[in-house]
């Protein structure tokens, strides 16, 4: 009997350690808290705020990681296409300025000039939100409906590094799906990312 | 140069031919799972611009050197882009003098190989996947590792 549990509870334990930062969080069906964080703008932006939205695209992502740059194209052209159609991108950088300091708030509000984003760039300081969402590494995606429902989490398509070598566009096609009232094939799915440079104790 | 270098200091050896990085498809993973062998794999899941990996990679390099009489095997397996191999991995690793062998992952979509590996890795890096027959079987981490963590997983594995 020992011998049988201990391999169960190493087993639990490294689960429990591996998901320490996060706790866990959302998975598709759960319904996602709405925040109030501070955008390059300087004005506070919420979902309830954001007017005549049909759904929301979060998006937990920064200036510095190479995949996150990789993306970078990609998410400004996500919200010009679905943004329109109801579906903006929020775009929530979750890293400790400390930990990272290219990722500060000043950093942002360069980067967010430079690019000229389209869409709101808030800044997640407590880094509450990531770790209610359960966000782990940027970029990571949580599509939400209308009433904060989770549609769809994970990557934005298949490739990070050859936008044009791209087979399946899993976002979009959950975001189609919303659209067009049925479930996405495809609800969650993986991509290796920056881990968030968690603040440290 | 080098070939001078590469006589005078035989234990850089690996560092030095290490230019050959393999690329490596997600079947590897499960070869490596599944093979008949007393060998334990202890696979790095690293990036060269990922400051947490470049930071605990020096307590995987002392693994190697410690451990490599007790059929325990380091790969370095990198995430890094493609097209970086040649002008950003392959110098990095000269430059660090890694002896650790490394590997290059040639999957464009991480979707292929991240559940093979662990399916509780959300696909953060760095993350180590240890590899043993003998006991407790697998071991998986999504976090940086301190050499005491390290060490201390491997000794559980052997």
């Amino acid at each position: 009997m020992k011998k049988a549990l201990s391999p169960l509870l190493f087993a639990l334990l490294a689960v429990a350690t591996a998901f320490a930062p996060a706790g866990g969080g959302y998975k598709v069906g759960d319904k996602a808290t709405d925040f109030s964080l501070k955008n390059v703008d300087g004005k506070m932006v919420s979902l309830a705020g954001i007017n005549d939205a049909k759904g929301y695209i979060v998006v937990f992502t920064c200036n510095a990681c190479p995949y996150a740059k990789a993306y970078e194209d990609r998410i400004i052209a996500l919200h010009q296409k679905y943004a329109p159609l109801g579906y903006p991108v929020v775009a929530i950088n979750p890293n400790d300025k400390d930990v990272q300091p290219a990722d500060s708030y000043d950093k942002m509000k360069e980067r967010a000039q430079a690019k000229n984003y389209p869409f709101a760039y808030v800044y997640d300081e407590t880094q509450e939100i990531a770790k209610t969402y359960g966000a782990t590494r940027t970029p990571h995606v949580y599509l939400l409906d209308k009433e904060r429902v989770v549609k769809y989490i994970g990557a934005i398509d298949d490739n990070s590094e050859e936008p044009d070598q791209v087979k399946e566009k899993y976002l979009e096609n959950a975001v189609d799906a919303l659209r067009a009232g049925k479930d996405a094939t495809v609800t969650e799915t993986k991509a290796v990312g920056c881990s968030i440079k968690w603040k440290k104790v | 140069m080098k070939i001078t270098s590469f006589i005078l200091t035989p234990f850089t050896a690996g560092a030095l031919s290490a230019q050959n990085i393999p690329f490596i498809k997600a079947d590897q993973i499960t070869r490596w799972k599944t093979a008949d062998t007393d060998t334990t794999y202890v696979l790095n899941f690293w990036a060269t611009w990922c400051g947490p990996c470049v930071e605990e990679l020096p307590s995987f390099e002392k693994l190697n050197r410690k451990y490599a009489g007790q059929n325990v095997k380091v790969i370095l397996i990198s995430t890094d882009f493609k097209r970086n191999v040649e002008k950003g991995v392959k110098p990095f690793v000269q430059r660090k003098k890694l002896n650790s062998e490394v590997m290059f992952m040639d999957e464009s979509n991480p979707n292929n190989y991240i559940n093979l590996v662990d399916t509780s890795w959300s696909g953060a890096i760095p993350a180590t996947l240890i590899i043993s027959k003998h006991k407790n079987g697998t071991q998986f981490f999504e976090k940086q590792l301190t050499y005491k963590e390290l060490q201390a997983a491997v000794k559980k594995a052997l």
